[in-house]
């Protein structure tokens, strides 16, 4: 695991875990709020939108092609948009301003979606070069243009593009000795002292790069993990990321001041495969989507291991926060499990 | 004749008539007085030879003119006891040796409590008081032998030592506090301490003096069993004087040689119990052991091999002490050479008590740690030669304990000894005792007797870095509270088997190691839901289960099989018992095997014993971590309330014998209900009890494969109690105690615990009615033999099982005697 070292391992073989005596004192593990079923496909993303008029809404995209809008309320579908020719939906975002949905599909296809006032209506769609799994990455403000960045045409490549008017501000290319492989997960963000966009990029070797938009430039690259980057999320306040791979651990990492990444620490799981890492909006916990049917929950300051939920009996796909602290799961088994852990105040 | 001589004769004569005959109190204190004189500090004091004719010659007599004339009218003959000031004054001032003899022989002279007994048991106690003690000693050590002496000194003797003993009987309550032993024997440490220094001045000016009084006196206490009154202050005292006095330390080593030699080790024991450390030992002790037989043969010997009485610090004294001088070096050598024999002698590891056995193998270790790579070279081979006869026979022992002192003393010696290859390993749990031990093995550092300990310098040398390093942000307080995460194990693909057959050609034929381990998961929960298609391959099933290999690594899975195997003996006891049994002496299987199988047996009796069982629905997957509850067994049977301590008592027993991977489930509400073992108690029991004493190629019960006896007999035991309200039990019980009495001398401990609680079990199961009618010669045989192991056996646990099944025995009585009115 070149440079890391392990500054934390936290034991977690079923002999380690907990002691008997131990688990007699803990609560047994939470039931989920609800479970949303209908998908009929397995569900590969899913994103949270607070939907008009304050009405909690769940984005689901699912392996059918079809893009489900749940109502948090009634629980039920509300809507389902079919935009990707019956190809899988990999990546569901929302932007800040009006009501507009932004999906990636297996069909090389972005599309976005006008929602305002009941409409469902693709207004428009960005042509993708890559067949990967690599889910695209947003950076939006109030203002009407914003920053997108998708797996680029040459296979290590990262195409960062302005919208909407959909021009290619730069390519991402490693040089040539760097060899990462493909991207395998992007994240945009902007610190908010400068205007310079950063991205943040895990590799099918991976590792987790720091590219500077702008310029172009590597900044920082990091070996975490042994196994391709599945997926990986940044908060910028503490400057601190985290990320999973296909392999069986989770990585801590931070940036400090010259923009160098620097591992803090890698966690053990028990079962190999992190498909998603998403830190909660306020930043006190994070979920992984695991292979092995389970979602873990941690304490994002300590990196504690607070719940291992095993509701699921296939592979869990996505997860994702809600600013009001709900999870949703999504997974191989076309459900979507709703689950409301440590609330905020 | 001197004149001298015959003018004290002619004054004391005359006081003496005055004493016994005059009532005039004036008379008698002038007469006293004058006889004062001799006894100097006075103002005008008699002539040195009128005071040596006095002291010698006629001051006893004197003394016991005093002591009879005593009474209470006589010491009022003045005012202001005057009279009895100078009374008491010739017994607390003139010669002390006398005055005791004096005093003791009026007080044990006067019968019955009196005025006179009480007078003088006080002026007793104020001679105590005074330190008269100390002048008797200092005086017998000034003095030159003289011919007639030996037996005047015996009787002072055993009058100073005695003194509490002869008090106490003629005192009966009224006793003195100052003549409780507990009192006076610290006071004698104390005097003695007075008088060595009274020597050491007398030495210091040039004068020749003794110690052999102090010494003969020392010893006798000792011997009395005073030995921890006494030398609790004597050595303390003796410890700071002797620190940085060659004088001081000259005179302690003559001290305890001149003890006489039936009392060398009392008071040597006294010594190494009393002394704070090897250093202060040698002090007090010099070179005595290489001077003294006696002494060398106590020190190096009797306080080692005969007796383990010794604490470890005190063990650490001891040893450290043959280890301190160049002299004494050689002697520790032989010490280890003779205590690993010991320790490595077959005979000693089956027949001496666990705690002596501990107390050698400390004894090996400190002697390690005190001896230099030097001192050891020459020998390395002999020590390494002894270690690896004496591991050998210590792992064949069949009592764990004796296995791990095996595991850890040779663990210590060959990294010591054999510092070249890597060091022997063994896995062997860590408790207080492996600890203890092996920081016994790390040297100490001269000087001072704390251990470091090692936790505390490996906890500090790991970087504990936090994750979040710096950021020491608000939300410190959010301590979410993590839910129980046991259940999060491996995943497994869902490969399970949906039938029995399936699983058992999984596990016979597959070869996909994941698959394998699916079906042996699945085994339990199948076996247990489809009994009937369990009953058709059930003997196949159980061949299989028994032959089945760990081909990888899986975990738990020596609890899996067994789950699997008693969960089908369970469906199916009589063919698969049948099968199972026939199998353990059978050609070609291993002890473990062998072994399992009594444990399945075991389990598999217990379970079809428990009542209501039929309820339980079937175990899955995982037992949870921590849903323990108390045996099944132990809660409810009918009749339990007659005798529940004894249930659980020999429960208990049962269960701390047998490798137990599961327990069963809490029940709530117990049902009566028929004993399922009823019916199949005799193929459990009686093809395992019948063949013992037939020795196969493979395969000897009565020899080496002792272990698997003593399981047996375990097991047989368990069965027997487990077939309690069962028709079979009394041909059961004859046999069984047929079975005890013929192994009943088996040299192996574990064994002879086996076949006790055995014959508990019997006692428990049986009914007493038929016991009485069917066995009678069996319990009388029975009976005079658990008393004699209940005696004798020197194992502690045998001794304590055979005193609980002859208690048993006892209420076995009670039951049988009509209740009386």
């Amino acid at each position: 695991m070149g440079g890391c070292h392990h500054s934390r391992v936290v034991p977690q073989s079923p002999g380690d875990c907990a002691l008997p005596s131990m688990a007699a004192h803990l609560p047994p593990p939470p039931d989920p709020q609800f479970v949303l079923r209908g998908a009929q496909s397995p569900v590969h993303a899913l994103h949270f939108h607070r939907g008009a008029q304050g009405c909690p809404l769940l984005f689901s995209g699912s392996q059918g092609g079809l893009v489900h809008i749940w109502s948090l309320q009634t629980r039920r579908a509300v809507a389902a948009l079919d935009g990707h020719g019956g190809r899988c939906v990999t990546w569901l975002q929302t932007l800040p301003r009006g009501h507009q949905l932004l999906s990636q599909g297996r069909d090389l296809k972005l599309c976005l979606w006008d929602l305002a006032e009941g409409r469902n209506a693709v207004v428009d769609s960005v042509r993708l070069e890559s067949v990967g799994f690599c889910r695209s990455a947003v950076l939006a403000g109030g203002q009407p243009r914003w920053t997108l960045a998708v797996p680029g045409k040459g296979s290590d490549e990262v195409q960062i593009l302005e919208m909407p008017s959909k021009t290619s501000v730069c390519t991402l290319k490693p040089e040539a000795d760097a060899k990462p492989g493909m991207p395998m997960c992007l994240g945009l963000w902007q610190a908010n002292s400068s205007p310079r966009p950063l991205l943040l990029a895990g590799y099918e070797d991976g590792s987790v790069v720091l590219w500077d938009v702008l310029e172009r430039k590597m900044c920082s690259r990091v070996a975490c993990h042994e196994e391709p980057v599945m997926g990986l999320d940044f908060d910028p306040q503490k400057a601190r990321g985290v990320s999973g791979s296909a392999g069986k651990a989770l990585a801590v990492w931070s940036l400090d001041g010259r923009q160098a990444l620097q591992v803090r620490g890698t966690h053990e799981l028990t079962n190999p495969g992190v498909a998603e890492v998403t830190i909660r909006p306020d930043r006190k916990i994070l979920a992984t989507a695991g292979w092995d049917h389970r979602i873990r929950v941690f304490q994002w300051r300590t990196m504690k291991p607070l719940a291992v939920l095993a509701l699921h009996s296939a592979a869990v796909q996505c997860v994702a926060f809600a600013t009001s602290g709900l999870l949703a799961a999504g997974s191989k088994d076309q459900r979507i499990s709703i689950w409301s852990l440590y609330p905020p105040p | 004749m001197d004149p001298a001589r015959s003018e004290v004769r002619l004054a004391v004569q005359e006081a003496v008539h005055t004493l016994s005959s005059s009532e005039d109190g004036g008379h008698i204190f002038s007469t006293l007085g004058s006889l004062k004189r001799y006894l100097g500090d006075t103002e005008s004091p008699a002539l040195p030879r009128e005071k040596e004719e006095f002291a010698t010659v006629h001051f006893s007599a004197v003394l016991r003119c005093l002591a009879g004339v005593l009474s209470p009218g006589w010491l009022e003959l003045l005012p202001d006891s005057r009279l009895e000031e100078l009374w008491a004054s010739f017994f607390l001032e003139g010669p002390a040796d006398q005055a005791f003899l004096v005093l003791m022989e009026s007080i044990e002279g006067t019968a019955g409590p009196s005025f006179r007994l009480m007078r003088m048991a006080q002026l007793l106690a104020e001679f105590l008081r005074a330190g008269r003690m100390a002048a008797l000693m200092e005086a017998q050590c000034r003095q030159r032998m003289l011919p007639g002496f030996p037996l005047l000194r015996e009787t002072l003797l055993s009058g100073v030592v005695g003194l509490p003993d002869r008090l106490g009987n003629r005192l009966q309550r009224g006793n003195l506090a100052e003549f409780l032993p507990q009192n006076y024997f610290p006071l004698l440490g104390k005097e003695a301490v007075r008088v060595l220094q009274a020597v050491v001045d007398s030495l210091r000016g040039g004068l020749d003096c003794s110690v052999s009084f102090v010494s003969q006196v020392l010893g006798k206490v000792c011997v009395h069993g005073r030995r921890q009154e006494t030398l609790g202050v004597l050595v303390p005292g003796l410890t700071a004087l002797t620190e940085g006095s060659c004088l001081w330390q000259r005179v302690s080593w003559r001290l305890v040689e001149q003890v006489p030699d039936q009392a060398m080790e009392a008071v040597l024991t006294g010594f190494v119990e009393a002394a704070p450390g090897p250093e202060v030992l040698s002090r007090l002790l010099g070179n005595l052991v290489v001077k003294n037989k006696k002494a060398q043969f106590v020190m190096t010997r009797k306080l080692l091999f005969l007796q383990y009485r010794l604490t470890t610090p005190e063990l650490q004294s001891l040893l450290g002490y043959l280890a301190m001088d160049s002299q004494r070096r050689p002697l520790l050598l032989q010490v280890l050479k003779e205590l690993l024999d010991t320790w490595g002698s077959s005979s000693a590891v089956r027949h001496t008590p666990l705690p002596q056995q501990r107390y050698i193998s400390k004894a090996v270790l400190i002697c390690l740690a005190q001896l230099g790579d030097a001192d050891l070279r020459d020998s390395q081979d002999e020590l390494l030669a002894g270690m690896m006869v004496g591991v050998k026979c210590r792992l064949d022992s069949s009592l764990p304990a004796v296995r791990c002192l095996g595991m850890i003393v040779a663990e210590v010696i060959s990294a010591r000894l054999h510092t070249e290859g890597p060091p022997l390993r063994f896995q062997y749990e860590e408790d207080e005792l492996s600890l203890e031990m092996r920081a016994l093995a790390s040297p100490r550092p001269a000087g001072d007797g704390v251990l470091e300990t090692p936790a505390e310098t490996l906890d500090s040398g790991v970087p504990q870095a936090p994750l979040e390093g710096s950021d020491s942000e608000l939300d410190s307080d959010d301590e979410f509270v993590p839910y129980d995460m046991s259940g999060d194990r491996e995943l497994k693909s869902g490969k399970a088997p949906a039938y029995v057959r399936d699983c058992m050609e999984a596990l016979t034929t597959s070869e996909d190691a994941e698959r394998w381990e699916a079906a042996l998961r699945a085994l339990e929960g199948l076996v247990c839901r489809s009994p009937e298609a369990t009953r058709e391959v059930s003997v196949e099933l159980a061949k299989v289960l028994l032959h089945l290999e760990e081909k990888t690594c899986v975990e738990g899975f020596e609890g899996l099989r067994q789950r699997a195997l008693v969960a089908v003996t369970v469906t199916d006891p009589a063919r698969v018992a049948e099968y199972l049994t026939s199998q353990f002496y059978a050609l070609n299987y291993s002890l473990r095997q062998r072994m399992d199988i009594l444990d399945v047996l075991t389990l598999a009796a217990q379970e079809l014993s428990r009542p209501g069982r039929r309820r339980r629905a079937p175990q899955d997957g995982h037992p949870r971590p921590g849903s323990c509850c108390s045996p099944p067994l132990a809660t409810s049977r009918p009749g339990s309330a007659a005798a529940p301590d004894w249930r659980v008592e020999v429960e208990e027993r049962i269960r701390s014998k047998t490798r137990r991977f599961s327990k069963g489930t809490p029940r709530l509400v117990p049902t009566g209900g028929p004993n399922a073992f009823n019916s199949v108690a005799g193929y459990f029991f009686f093809p395992l009890i019948q063949h013992f004493d037939r020795p196969l190629v493979t395969f000897d019960l009565l020899g080496d494969d002792q272990l698997v006896l003593g399981r047996l007999t375990h097991t047989l035991g368990a069965m027997m109690y487990l077939a309690v309200n069962t028709s079979v039990a009394v041909p059961m019980g004859k046999a069984l105690l047929d079975f005890v009495w013929a192994l009943r001398f088996h040299v192996d401990a574990y064994v002879r615990r086996g076949l006790l609680s055995a014959a508990s079990s019997v006692l428990l199961s049986v009914p007493a009615q038929r016991l009485l009618e069917d066995l009678p010669g069996e319990l009388l045989e029975a009976r005079s033999w658990l008393a004699d192991v209940a005696e004798k056996d020197q194992d502690e646990d045998c001794r304590v099982l055979a005193l609980r099944a002859l208690l048993l025995l006892e209420r076995l009585k009670d039951k049988l005697l009509p209740p009386s009115p």
